[in-house]
């Protein structure tokens, strides 16, 4: 069995920004399982909330059977789970979908933005090859940079100038002249295409993290699906699953 | 204690079975429960050929409710057969297969697909609020109910249960009217259609625009429809909606109801079919029934 449904107990709680949080969660089971670039699915206590909250896994500790999570608090759902307290436990299922296969070979091109930055941080760690990072925010309140620069080089682009680059991650990547092999990526849509874009004018393969909007998170209901330019072979449709073929896609797979 | 129920001459060990299109055919939540446990299960709809359902967003949340708009993707036929019926067979279970078409056509195409397969019962969807074509259309006026009833009915070599929709004037009418057509039985309820407007976007949710509401929110309704239905008809009646546990699905029991499926529960608990089965027995034992048909529309 790959997923298991069990109680996590809440380690710690720390607001890092105002509306993101970071939270380590305790349960071995699903600590010795996750990889980076998987999610877990949070059941919330609300009984009028019927469906799991999916949240990136953000750091692995398998030293202390603990995961670690940094979220946004999006509604009143994500607004639950910020309220933990140490000690505390929430019910959760996962690890969930594919994560991101290391390549240890040649560099790599890690891009986060927003709250798409927090899966980043476990792969960062985890690949052993020469890597820079490129995290992309709206403002000053930036997070994780410091935890992203004991593992890599670090650029930042805030779309205020405020940090870093003015603009946009790409933009970032252009005036840095960064080299890659390999890129990897995971923020918001639009985010998402042009890294894409940017790393097939390039000839190198690029690995999108996606996000959408899900129901069951475990592959039953079709709720998050996403366009592929095959057919799929679960689906018999060029549809793919994003909590099972994904969250991580090879971007040329995609029909964007 | 007896359990068992039977619907067209198929025994179910017990009443629970699953709600159409929230299952899949099992394989996922076959990694939580043992599918052997439950009377039966209900497929996501199957149509002939593979179809890509709608774009995303599909799904959201409402208070005690959600709204999806899958638009009915699927496999197809004939991946089904070669890939997820053996899957079912492998557990001791009564499966029974949704069947949607965009036509009545490409109904008794599917038909025709599924018909040698061994397959229990066939699900007739013509109830889905979310395709253009098919679904709703069906379902919606008795006459064009007892018409495809009537032309599934004489094409299918399995028995046919009518799945209703709800989102109509009187549902019971809708029942006789597949009773009529020639019916085993009926299954409802379908969807209530619904929508959500996200106010900052000042758009719809759903790239639909709309959705199938189901969850515990549509539960008072569901009892009630199923409750005046099994008053309606002589053939079985199937009764869903917001079913989350023994208690839930005794109330549509006592209300008339042959069988019970659970449905959007499982993405709330993944165990809630199994724990709606182990609510039953209890209460069975609390309450010294010996038969379960004790229970079956024991409320006037």
């Amino acid at each position: 069995m790959n997923i298991i449904r069990q109680r996590m107990t809440v380690v710690s709680n720390d607001c890092l920004q105002p509306g993101i949080f970071s939270m380590w969660l305790k349960n071995r089971a699903i600590t010795e399982l996750a990889k980076p670039g998987q999610f877990i699915d949070f059941y919330l206590k609300d009984p009028s909330r019927l469906l799991p909250r999916p949240i990136s896994i953000c750091e692995i500790d398998r030293e202390n059977d603990r995961v670690r999570i940094v979220f946004r608090v999006a509604g009143a759902g994500t607004d639950e789970i910020a309220h933990l307290d140490p000690g505390d436990t929430i019910e959760a299922v996962g690890p969930l979908g594919n994560g991101y296969k290391p390549q240890n070979d040649g560099a790599v091109l890690l891009v986060g933005g927003g709250i798409g930055i927090p899966p980043l941080l476990e792969l960062a760690k985890q690949l052993k090859c020469k890597k820079t990072v490129v995290l992309g925010y709206r403002d000053e309140n930036t997070f994780l940079a410091d935890e992203f620069r004991q593992y890599a080089d670090v650029l930042i682009a805030t779309e205020d100038g405020s940090v870093g680059t003015k603009g946009f991650v790409t933009d970032c990547i252009e005036q840095n002249d960064v080299e890659a092999n390999y890129v990897y990526s995971c923020g918001p849509m639009p985010m998402l295409k042009n890294v894409a874009k940017m790393a097939q004018e390039a000839g190198i393969p690029a690995y999108v993290s996606l996000e959408e909007r899900m129901a069951c998170g475990i592959g039953a209901c079709l709720g998050c699906i996403v366009k592929t330019k095959e057919k799929d072979s679960h689906t018999n449709v060029k549809n793919a699953r994003i909590c099972t073929e994904g969250p991580v896609f090879l971007a040329d797979t995609l029909d964007w | 204690m007896n359990t068992e129920v039977s619907i067209a001459g198929i025994t179910f060990k017990n009443p629970v079975m699953t709600a159409s299109g929230t299952f899949g055919s099992g394989m996922e939540y076959g990694e939580f429960i043992d599918l052997s446990a439950l009377g039966g299960v209900v497929t996501k709809g199957v149509s002939a050929t593979p179809w890509e359902g709608n774009p995303t967003p599909r799904v959201c949340e409402t208070p005690s409710g959600m709204l999806n708009a899958i638009g009915l993707q699927n496999p197809g036929a004939e991946l089904f057969i070669k890939r997820d019926l053996p899957f079912l067979r492998q557990y001791d279970t009564r499966v029974i297969v949704n069947v949607c078409g965009h036509t009545e056509e490409e109904y008794v195409d599917a038909i025709e697909l599924l018909n040698d397969t061994s397959a229990d019962m066939f699900e007739i969807n013509i109830s889905c609020p979310n395709v253009k074509e098919g679904g709703i259309a069906f379902g919606t006026n008795a006459k064009s109910v007892e018409s495809i009833t009537k032309r599934l009915k004489a094409v299918s070599k399995k028995p046919v249960i009518m799945k209703l929709s709800p989102n109509v004037t009187d549902i019971a009418e809708m029942a006789r009217a597949a009773e009529s057509g020639g019916a085993d039985a009926v299954s409802l309820i379908n969807t209530l259609m619904g929508m959500k407007i996200d106010i900052e976007k000042r758009k719809p949710f759903l790239a639909n625009r709309t959705g199938g509401l189901s969850g515990p929110a549509i539960r008072p309704v569901a009892v009630n429809m199923v409750y005046r239905t099994a008053k309606a008809v002589k053939i079985p009646v199937i009764g869903m909606g917001g079913i989350t546990s023994g208690e839930d699905a005794l109330e549509f029991l006592m209300a008339g109801a042959t069988c019970v499926c659970v449905g959007t529960a499982n993405f709330r608990e993944p165990y809630s079919t199994i724990r709606t089965v182990v609510g039953i027995e209890k209460y069975m034992r609390n309450h010294e029934i010996e038969d379960i048909h004790e229970l079956i529309g024991c409320v006037d």
